[in-house]
């Protein structure tokens, strides 16, 4: 894999990027009311106080001209102010990554965790009880509501058990580890579940292909144990289609992020659209949405790369 | 049906496309399970509320103030305005089937539409119908319908419609992969020498021998447009109260949570059982429609 494929790829994002806010921007401007609306109904707020609040965000432009204003900016780094708060957008959604990422990350890592071992105890099986129960498990694990599994969660565990809290980032006054930790297990959970489900079904399916191919044959033929054959010949070479599946469901773990934020009132950038939405604030709402897709778009990117550098029958120019 | 009977030359005839693909089906026990439990559903959300006492808009002011109990009256018991549950969520079936149904529907016709196009046009066709794919698919999907619901408030009509118009990505890539297979195929190559326009080589000819996976992504799509209506309804930016759906029932039985949790185990359960049929017939029908073999 040369430098020059990975520069190519990384270039063919910008038309994509382009698109993706012309349509963001578009729908999001030319719906009916906007931002102002809270003051319109507001005898204290004068006509001209308006045109003025209008005029200092640019309002009063036409869409167009907007537009190529918010993109001349956007590029120099520059992604407006939110309306709501009146703080730069950039850093507001700086601010509410951690969390979202400290949800995500442990969402990725249980996710491995635990997809990884089962599909190859499924793949190993295959056929038996065992396997066919998990395979009904994956479904269920895909088809299972987001939001429904949180409010399951926080009934069992928060109302009747009371083990843990319902909802929310840190204790008041805590903050320690194990406060932090009790907050973030049913989110991260509930995040993790319908990943866990779909990749232990590829880690499944891939396995499955691996092992009927002749070199796992030859291992054992050489004398190696089941356990050396599957992990030392036959995951390593699995694993490889997985890593797709990863990029593809970013999208997902987006999606369940801004319910599952919404229903643990996690305090990431999910929230932070739900918020958003809420205040017809537009710079943050483009904001927000432009950050979802070019985090699509590189793990799309990122998923390739791998993909080209970790099996080496394919090569990219 | 005599004349059928006469000797056969071979103990077994050969069967026809539509008996194998049937009794391949009738193997794949979950898919027959999700087929049965599909057609009772929506028997029983069309004809329930005929049956029922109470209209789902109804409101008992004895039972106003907060959710009231299962009881003989009320199966499922009521919500905080007295109306009765089981009522509620059969009219609610009857709107995430419907959502389900229609989004699927139009997102089949438009990524057919554009899968065909690109597939068969080739070139710049292409170029731009899978650049238009790829933007789509680089939106996430969630917060795109909750910024067009939030703020155009769409009709249910209209709503339905966007969901179709934000899942057909897959549709348009499988049906585009087709295509491109199947029209270096000879049979095309025979049509269009007998003077078959780009139309008729597209829809009669093509078509039909796609129509496999179509009808498998198709059945996946029902899933996940009941699963995007009804997260949109739980978060307050689909469809709208009084009229009910297993989202918004969701949505407001989850601030009775600790008070009144029967409200909100039927209508997850329920949502959960519709999308997992639907995907066990999806598997079904694409193990008797696209064998591997």
């Amino acid at each position: 894999m040369s430098l020059g494929y990975v520069l190519r790829r990384l270039l063919s994002a910008i038309p994509l990027l382009l698109g993706i806010s012309v349509i963001l921007f578009a729908i999001i401007h030319l719906a009916p009311g906007g931002p102002l609306d809270m003051y319109t109904e507001n005898p204290a707020v004068s006509k001209e106080a308006l045109a003025q609040i209008a005029a200092a965000y640019g309002l009063d432009q036409p869409v167009p001209v907007q537009y190529v204003l918010w993109l001349k900016s956007m590029v120099l780094g520059d992604w407006g102010y939110s309306i709501r708060t009146g703080r730069p957008v950039l850093s507001e959604i700086v601010l509410r990554l951690g969390p979202t990422l400290e949800l995500g990350g442990l969402a990725l890592l249980i996710s491995l965790l635990l997809a990884i071992p089962l599909g190859i105890i499924s793949a190993s099986r295959r056929g038996s009880k065992l396997d066919s129960s998990l395979t009904l498990a994956s479904f269920a694990g895909i088809s299972i509501p987001v939001f429904w599994l949180a409010l399951l969660l926080q009934l069992l565990f928060s109302v009747q058990l009371g083990w843990l809290p319902s909802a929310g980032y840190k204790s008041i006054g805590g903050g320690d580890f194990m406060d932090r930790l009790s907050h973030i297990v049913m989110p991260a959970a509930v995040l993790s579940l319908a990943t866990i489900a779909s990749w232990s079904r590829f880690i499944r399916s891939g396995m499955i292909d691996v092992l009927n191919q002749d070199y796992i044959r030859t291992a054992y033929a050489k004398g190696r144990s089941e356990r050396g054959v599957v992990i030392l010949h036959a995951l390593r070479n699995a694993l490889i289609p997985a890593v797709t599946v990863i990029a593809v469901d970013f999208a997902t773990v987006i999606s369940g992020a801004v319910i599952t934020e919404t229903v643990f009132a996690w305090p990431g950038i999910g929230r932070l659209f739900m918020e958003s939405m809420d205040g017809r604030d537009y710079p943050m709402l483009m904001g927000l949405m432009m950050m979802g897709s070019l985090g699509i778009i590189l793990a799309n990117i990122i998923a390739d790369l791998a993909y080209a550098s970790l099996d080496p029958r394919i090569r990219y120019g | 049906m005599a004349d059928i009977s006469a000797p056969a030359i071979s103990a077994r005839p050969p069967q026809s496309y539509g008996r194998r693909v049937v009794k391949r089906f009738l193997r794949h026990r979950g898919a027959v399970f999700g087929l049965v439990f599909l057609l009772l559903l929506a028997l029983t959300v069309i004809l329930g509320p005929f049956f029922s006492p109470y209209t789902y808009d109804g409101q008992d002011f004895m039972l106003i103030g907060s959710p009231g109990p299962m009881t003989a009256q009320h199966w499922l018991g009521t919500d905080e305005l007295g109306r009765d549950m089981m009522t509620r969520l059969m009219h609610g079936g009857r709107v995430s089937l419907a959502v389900g149904l229609a989004g699927a529907i139009i997102a089949t016709i438009a990524g057919t539409l554009v899968g065909a196009l690109s597939g068969f046009y080739r070139g710049w066709t292409d170029t731009i119908l899978m650049r238009a794919t790829d933007v789509m698919l680089s939106i996430p999907t969630l917060p795109l319908v909750l910024l067009l619901s939030g703020l155009f408030r769409p009709s249910p009509p209209l709503l339905v419609a966007i969901v179709g118009m934000l899942i057909w990505m897959g549709t348009a890539r499988l049906v585009r992969s087709q295509f491109l297979a199947l029209r270096e195929r000879e049979f095309v190559e025979a049509a269009r020498a007998l003077g078959a326009g780009g139309a008729r080589l597209m829809f009669r000819h093509i078509l039909p021998n796609a129509i496999g996976p179509i009808t498998v992504s198709a059945t996946l799509a029902v899933g996940s447009a009941i699963m995007l209506e009804s997260a949109l309804s739980f978060l307050g930016f689909g469809i709208q109260p009084p009229v009910p759906t297993w989202g918004n029932l969701l949505n407001s039985a989850s601030s009775w949570l600790s008070v009144a949790p029967w409200l909100a185990i039927p209508p997850g359960l329920l949502i959960l059982f519709t999308v997992l049929a639907v995907n066990f017939l999806g598997d079904g029908l694409r193990d008797a429609m696209e064998p591997r073999e």
